[in-house]
């Protein structure tokens, strides 16, 4: 099980808990404004994108060769941002703070 | 407007489009009663992974669901599944169920989209274990046919993106694979010609048999299995067939009820048709592309929810229009397409080839102006295509198809 706080658009910190599936999919579920997941989550639309927290960018490690392409060119890209549907929810992500992009 | 808790929304189709126009309603602040029917009984489900990922996939249980179940509960939205519906009556604001009750409604939105167009083949109604694939009963289906198939002979009539994506899925699986197109080319009425020629390269290098000008005639019974023949003669045995030749609109409701249909359900740049209280979203409709300047009907996973975000945002009173660059995506093998804009109308075109093997982007103009941009292994193009597209600026062609010029938003603007 992990905890998972989401920091949206509006300064709001939000934290629920995910045993499975993406993180994404848990911000869905959890109606966190800003990750909509269009594509359901094949790393095509960019409509779940997260700023990691800097200093636990070790747990979510880098993004693939896919996933940072479609974020290099992304207004709000920074160096730790990831498509949440790329991420997925296990005991390793627990206490993961993500501040999200839209 | 103001919205009231006495007031019912209903909608006909709880797909892509029906189902995020539903939440996004509730998002938007709409208080009274969300309806959505279905005639289909699976729980609402993601289709574009049907051809893709859950045909290969270990288990055949395992739908991408739109929303979680309990999403319905906690938003309010009641979803009447395996329920149809036989037409409305837009005096008196209701909808005729299929199982005889009435359902009143004060907006109503169609999100009807579209079934598959089975082509007038002799032997087509009698054929053994054919399928077409746009719902989770047609791919589940597939899986089961598949499964309890000896030899494993797979025809797929029809070489646009479903078939395509069908016949790489089942190719993985094992099978042996023929895919028969009617025109010259694979995908060619939605591509040009250098990605019909990639996308036949990597079926054949991957053992599927891509043939072309092969027009279908009959099926026929063959033993236990079927006899595919074509107008030249030329004769497949298939022990499982699927036909991805296209789509019907189901505008039938629609046009009974009265409202106007053009290629499709025709609406204003809010998804609202010519009755005030009667939207309609996603693969069904005929709306206006005030980017392209022209009408347009999309079969996207896209279109169906931003169409179905923009009728939610209208309806709870929002000025706002629909004015989206079209964006689609194919997953075949190991290589991944993605498209945004439209090509249509383009009179040349611009090939990017990158170092990496099978990765390379397609440039549609016309004239001087980008129209679309197909990337295939390469998103950064698909996302830099996107805000040329969006932006307007003039860009230089010969920067575009030149590799050691770095990709970087800058390096191809027009002096």
């Amino acid at each position: 099980m992990a905890k998972i706080t989401f920091i949206t658009s509006d300064g709001k910190a939000t934290t629920v808990e995910g045993t499975s599936g993406t993180v994404m999919e848990l911000a869905v579920q959890n109606k966190i404004k800003g990750i909509d997941g269009d594509c359901g989550g094949v790393c095509s639309c960019a409509t779940c994108h997260v700023h990691v927290n800097p200093e636990q960018w070790g747990i979510t490690g880098e993004p693939d060769e896919l996933e940072s392409d479609m974020l290099e060119f992304d207004d709000n890209v920074s160096e730790y941002s990831r498509l949440s549907c790329q991420l997925k929810v296990s005991d390793a992500l627990d206490g993961l703070e993500l501040t999200v992009a839209n | 407007m103001t919205t009231t808790k006495s007031q019912v929304c209903v909608v006909i189709g709880a797909s892509h489009a029906g189902v995020n126009f539903a939440f996004n309603l509730r998002r938007e602040g709409w208080e009274g009663e969300i309806i959505l029917y279905d005639i289909d009984t699976e729980f609402p489900y993601h289709r574009p992974p049907l051809s893709k990922a859950y045909l290969t996939s270990k288990d055949e249980t395992d739908q991408s669901l739109l929303f979680p179940k309990e999403n319905y509960t906690t938003d309010n939205i009641t979803l009447k599944l395996g329920v149809g519906v036989e037409r409305f009556n837009r005096e008196e604001q209701s909808i005729l169920l299929s199982n005889g009750s009435i359902q009143s409604y004060d907006k109503l939105i169609i999100a009807t989209g579209a079934r598959p167009f089975m082509p007038p083949i002799k032997g087509i109604e009698t054929a053994k274990n054919l399928f077409p694939m746009r719902t989770a009963e047609d791919a589940i289906n597939i899986r089961k046919a598949f499964k309890g198939s000896k030899e494993k002979r797979v025809v797929v009539i029809g070489g646009g993106y479903i078939g395509l994506e069908t016949a790489a899925s089942l190719k993985k699986l094992g099978a042996s694979v023929v895919v028969l197109e009617r025109e010259a080319r694979i995908l060619a009425r939605v591509t040009a010609p250098v990605m019909s020629q990639f996308f036949t390269q990597l079926h054949q290098n991957n053992g599927v048999e891509i043939l072309t000008t092969k027009n279908v005639v009959s099926i026929e019974p063959n033993g236990g299995c079927n006899m595919v023949v074509c107008d030249d003669g030329s004769q497949f045995e298939a022990d499982l067939i699927v036909v991805g030749v296209g789509i019907q609109v189901n505008t039938e409701l629609a046009q009974e009820a009265g409202l106007v249909i053009e290629n499709g359900i025709k609406v204003d740049e809010t998804a609202r048709t010519n009755d005030e209280n009667i939207y309609a979203i996603g693969d069904c409709t005929y709306h206006y592309n005030p980017h392209y300047n022209c009408c347009l009907r999309l079969e996207s996973v896209q279109n169906a929810v931003d169409q179905g975000k923009t009728a939610a945002k209208a309806i709870c009173g929002e000025a706002v229009i629909y004015d989206a660059i079209p964006w689609f995506w194919s997953d075949q093998f190991d290589v991944k397409l993605q498209m945004v804009g439209l090509s249509i109308g383009y009179n040349n075109i611009v090939v990017r080839d990158e170092e990496a093997e099978n990765s390379f982007s397609a440039w549609y103009f016309k004239d001087d102006e980008l129209l679309a941009v197909d990337a295939v292994n390469f998103a950064k193009a698909y996302v830099l295509g996107t805000k040329f597209i969006k932006s307007g600026q003039k860009l230089d062609k010969s920067k575009i198809s030149d590799i050691s010029i770095p990709f970087k938003p800058n390096s191809f603007l027009a002096e």
